[in-house]
């Protein structure tokens, strides 16, 4: 399968990505491993690419000393290999890992990822759990637990990009749980479930649901879902 | 003659994979032809439907083809002579029906694959829609929709072994009955199906590059589909990235593609893409079995009943036909275990699925299972280990040769040593402490086992009972020594994976000793090599590897009475070895035999070596009922019951392949076969829905095993040579692929037995996992 044809157009900077991808029918190319095999499909047909992988304002990676914010188009092999600060416990990295295989996270990027939300995808669900915010090109600052609206839905408005994510650090003694069910390594979850527990934060997630990322309140949920989630508490002890 | 390392018996490194591991070879889809133009075929979205019309775009015309085009091109049609065998004409596109999804319709030519698809997006095809048959066991029913209407029932074919068992069930202590079913699978080699055509103006040949395993056979289909006589067709593999059958067939693809060269004028080319392959072409192995044994209270096999369905899907292939694995499975399924009366009936069912291929251990990796299965059943009953069950069954040493209960003849070896070895090699006695010790049931552990025979290399006599399309006899090969000393070997059969350059050149070399880097195997292109029909069935060290022999030791005696006038020794006298002609005294180059026959002639007297120094041999085995691999799998399995996942802990093969060629690429045989035979134990299935659409259309869905599953195999050798081989080969291309399913499978149902429930069902996944946890 081949795509449908289109153009492109390769943006200098953040102002003229924003200003092409105001543009209908328009989409934003990033690490190409969910936009490509869905154009290749012909599942969607823009008649504009706009590449944004290069772009240095959405490469960017600051640290402070109450969290590290990562461009959207940081790798998650950049991440994986540890080239972006920690934020305790090595968990950007561990998850970071976990994505796919070494060729896809090459190229794949956590802000693709996150605009993708794929409710399987690691990223969604890791970063709600670690109460991470979107930072977007319109200057909104988006709790993640917003920013994922539902399967394949973001709070994004046509145009609009994502440019970073601000992830807290965590405190000393926090703990932390991530655990997937996949067939093999590298394949999407069929459940997955991360918790942690940062001094007063108790928080577990559950992902891969169809939807949103779901916070878990007192109920425990039954079936695979459970499963991981109560490995997920066992690993954050 | 003296061993050098280059010859028999040798682990030389791959001749090939200099180019292979630096990216250097050159497949279907590296071949630019100036001109070319890319196809992208219209296939049907529907499963069974009549056809009414199809749509075309304005200026469709000279880019657009359908079956009302290819005036007076014959479908593909692959009979069988076994009695009763129903035809089925398969349309190279769709005409009047289309059978299954995927199906071709039309085929589309643009400069680019993608502006290709774009019209194949226009075209829109007209159905009526009929009820699809999409599950075997329902196509066999009385009324079901079906797939070929003048048939009058869904089947290619049945076959029936009768034999009278009343005695031996009413006086049987054990009586075991399982049904099984295996999952319709997808051979998925690295490289898909491709097609590069040509249609050449001087020598008015059709030129179709196309990645095949058999360049001879697809000649003689295009030949015949085409109505071109088989001089105007030349058919050229080049490199070729893995078949396991999927490549051993004519394709529809194929015919089109070159009626297509010699229309337009200019090349054209299909690269098939993954969808493609997964969807509509690759399908292979679906089983029904319902099995019974019946067995002393000793666990000693008595009889063995069974009735099998095998899922043929809507048309039957070139050659190999639709009743091959079926036929098979009545004439394998008591493998390599001796018993007083065996009853089988088979059948090959049509459906509105792709045609199933032969694939890499052609039903013989489902009748393993079905058998093992059966086996750990009588043991079960019996009270004893599942190996002490088998060494009361196996064809003992002594009796070799050996003619089992279907007439097979069991050449060699000695499998009750080869399962003991394998017992010995795996820690049963650890797993049942384990097992006797577990408290929980959050993991549980088991260890399994099969052993089975793989019948290679079987020839004429076997083969002209099927009646196919294709029958191999001679296998040929021509040897040329070139003016410089060096050595040329033309086989008919494809390199593909199995490393033939290598070994087929240590055969000349074990004759000649001229320097393995001096010989240079030709194969891949029906201009330059002799007929053969290609690789398939474990067949190419035996049968090419004797071809090649020889060939070789008839151009080694007219390099002898070269070398013995250079040396003033009588022919009589000298030996060729070593890179030379040795007299008593001294030696002469065969270098210095070549440059003297061709290029200073004037040296001999008239007379020597008047045929030349290039030879064409043909062979077959002093037997043709082909050689008899066999092996035992052992492995131990852990299972997270809560997720339902399978884990090899440990994995033993002992395997015997007679004299082995080249140690090194039987292991590379052994384990790739093995890593595909735990894709079909774990993981590969292609679901359909009950309209018949195929629900995995990438391998996201179609799930493959890759380096993270394969655990660390321990494989082990026994060599008894074949009798009937030139060097004492057997084949063993197959057999890594046919004994994990079963050997996973018992290990499995061998971990569940506390839990009282057992999976009958392949692969299994952890959804089957789990929902046998759940009962
Ligand atoms: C074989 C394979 C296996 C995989 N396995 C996993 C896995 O196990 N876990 C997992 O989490 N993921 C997995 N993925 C997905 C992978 O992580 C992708 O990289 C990721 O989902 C998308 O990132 P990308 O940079 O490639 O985005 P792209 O594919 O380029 O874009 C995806 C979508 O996001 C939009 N977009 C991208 N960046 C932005 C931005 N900054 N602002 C606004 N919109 C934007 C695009 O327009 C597009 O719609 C897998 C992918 C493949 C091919």
């Amino acid at each position: 399968m081949k795509a449908a044809s289109f153009d492109l157009a390769y943006p200098v900077d953040l102002a003229e990505a924003t200003a092409l991808l105001a543009r209908a029918d328009s989409r934003a190319l990033a690490g190409g491993q969910s936009l490509g095999p869905m154009l290749n499909f012909r599942l969607v047909r823009p008649s504009l690419l706009v590449p944004i992988a290069g772009l240095a304002a959405l490469r960017g990676v600051e640290e402070t000393a109450q969290s590290v914010t990562i461009g959207a188009c940081v790798t998650h092999a950049a991440i994986a290999d540890g080239l972006v600060p920690d934020i305790g416990l090595n968990v950007l990295a561990r998850v970071a890992e976990g994505i796919a295989y070494r060729a896809v996270r090459n190229r794949g990027t956590i802000g693709g990822s996150l605009c993708h939300a794929d409710p399987a995808a690691d990223w969604p669900t890791t970063l709600t759990a670690l109460g991470a915010d979107a930072l977007t090109s319109r200057g909104r600052r988006i709790p993640m637990q917003n920013f994922i609206r539902g399967a394949f839905q973001t709070a994004l408005q046509p145009g609009e990009l994502l440019v970073a994510v601000a992830v807290p650090k965590l405190g000393a003694g926090a703990r932390w749980g991530y655990v997937k069910a996949c067939r093999k390594p590298g394949e999407f979850a069929h459940a997955m479930a991360a918790v942690l527990i940062d001094g007063a934060v108790r928080r577990a997630v559950i992902g891969a649901t169809g939807g949103a990322p779901q916070m878990v309140g007192d109920a425990m949920p039954g079936g695979l879902p459970g499963v991981v989630l109560a490995r997920a508490l066992a690993e954050a002890g | 003659m003296t061993k050098t390392t280059h010859g028999i018996g040798h682990s030389v490194p791959r001749k090939e994979d200099d180019r292979y591991l630096r990216g250097r070879g050159e497949f279907i889809a590296d071949i630019a032809l100036p001109g070319a133009q890319n196809l992208a075929f219209v296939r049907s979205p529907v499963a069974h439907a009549r056809l009414r019309g199809i749509r075309l775009p304005p200026g469709a015309a000279g880019r657009i083809f359908t079956a009302a085009d290819l005036i007076g091109v014959q479908p593909i049609t692959a009979i069988s002579a076994l009695p009763g065998f129903k035809r089925s004409d398969q349309p190279v596109l769709a005409s009047g029906k289309v059978r299954y999804v995927g199906e071709a319709i039309a085929v589309c030519v643009a400069p680019t694959r993608a502006e290709a698809e774009d019209l194949a997006e226009q075209a829109e095809p007209e159905f009526d829609e009929l009820p699809p048959v999409v599950d075997m066991l329902e196509a066999r029913k009385p009324g079901a929709a079906l797939v070929h209407e003048h048939w009058g029932d869904n089947v290619f074919l049945e076959t029936v072994v009768e034999a009278d068992l009343d005695a031996i069930r009413a006086a049987a202590a054990i009586v075991v009955r399982r049904r099984l079913r295996t999952a319709r699978q997808c051979m998925s080699p690295l490289e898909g199906r491709g097609v590069v055509a040509v249609w050449d103006r001087r020598l008015e040949q059709l030129v179709l590059h196309t990645s095949t395993q058999m360049p001879h056979i697809v000649r003689s289909g295009l030949a015949e589909c085409l109505g071109l006589d088989e001089g105007r067709v030349r058919v050229v593999a080049p490199d070729v990235g893995g078949g396991f059958g999927y490549k051993g067939i004519l394709l529809p693809e194929e015919v089109v593609a070159g009626w297509l060269a010699k229309k337009l004028g200019h090349p054209v080319r299909w690269i098939e893409d993954r969808r493609e392959q997964l969807t509509g072409n690759a399908d292979c192995r679906e089983h029904f079995y319902d099995i019974a044994a019946y067995a002393d209270a000793d666990g000693k096999l008595l009889a063995l009943e069974a009735e099998a369905t095998v899922d043929a899907g809507a048309y039957s292939i070139y050659p190999f036909s639709a009743c091959l694995e079926a036929a098979q499975i009545a004439s394998i399924l008591p493998g390599p275990y001796t018993m007083q009366a065996y009853r089988c009936r088979t059948w090959s069912a049509a459906t509105n699925k792709p045609p199933i291929l032969p694939y890499r251990g052609v039903a013989r990796a489902g009748v393993c299972y079905a058998m093992e299965t059966i086996m750990d059943a009588i043991a079960h009953e019996a009270g004893i280990e599942p190996h002490e069950a088998r060494l009361r069954n196996l064809v003992p040493a002594e009796a070799m040769p050996f003619d089992n209960i279907t007439q097979k003849h069991f050449d060699s070896g000695d499998y009750p040593e080869c399962l003991r070895r394998a017992v010995a090699a795996i820690d049963i006695p650890t797993v049942r402490r384990r097992q006797a010790a577990q408290i929980d049931t959050k993991t549980l552990v088991g260890v399994g086992l099969s052993i089975f025979c793989e019948q290679a290399a079987h020839g004429t006599s076997v083969y002209a009972g099927w009646g196919i399309p294709m029958v191999p006899g001679f296998e040929q090969a021509v040897a040329r020594l070139t003016p410089d000393g060096g050595l040329e070997l033309r086989v008919g059969i494809q390199s593909h994976g199995q490393g033939l350059e290598t070994t087929l050149a240590q055969v000349g070399h074990e004759i000649l000793g001229i320097p393995i880097d001096r010989i240079m195997v030709v194969h891949g292109d029906t201009a330059l090599t002799p007929y053969s029909t290609g690789t398939w069935g474990s067949r190419c060290a035996v049968m090419a590897g004797g071809a090649v022999a020889s060939a070789c030791t008839e151009l080694a005696g007219r390099i002898a009475a070269i070398g013995a006038h250079l040396l003033q020794a009588a022919p009589e006298t000298v030996r060729v070895g070593r890179d030379v002609v040795a007299s008593a005294t001294a030696s002469v180059a065969i270098a210095d035999v070549a440059r003297t026959w061709y290029r200073r002639p004037q040296d001999l007297p008239a007379g020597v070596a008047g045929s030349g120094l290039e030879v064409t041999s043909g062979y077959k085995p002093v037997r043709d009922s082909g050689t008899f691999s066999y092996a035992a799998h052992a492995c131990i399995v852990e299972i997270d019951t809560d997720l339902g996942g399978v884990k090899i802990l440990d994995y033993v093969i002992v395997e015997d392949g007679g004299v082995l060629l080249n140690p090194m690429i039987v292991d590379g045989q052994v384990a790739g076969g093995t890593a595909q035979g735990i894709g079909t134990a774990l993981l590969e299935e292609m679901p359909f829905d009950e309209q018949g659409q195929p629900l995995a259309s990438t391998l996201a869905e179609y799930s493959l095993p890759g380096a993270t599953e394969m655990p660390k195999l321990r494989i082990f050798h026994m060599e008894t040579p074949s009798p009937y081989s030139t060097f004492g080969q057997k084949g063993i291309g197959e057999g890594g692929a046919i004994g994990p399913p079963a050997a996973i499978a018992n290990a499995v149902n061998d971990a569940l037995r506390p839990l009282g429930v057992a999976i009958h069902e392949l692969p299994i996944t952890p959804a089957r996992l789990l929902a046998a946890l759940a009962r």
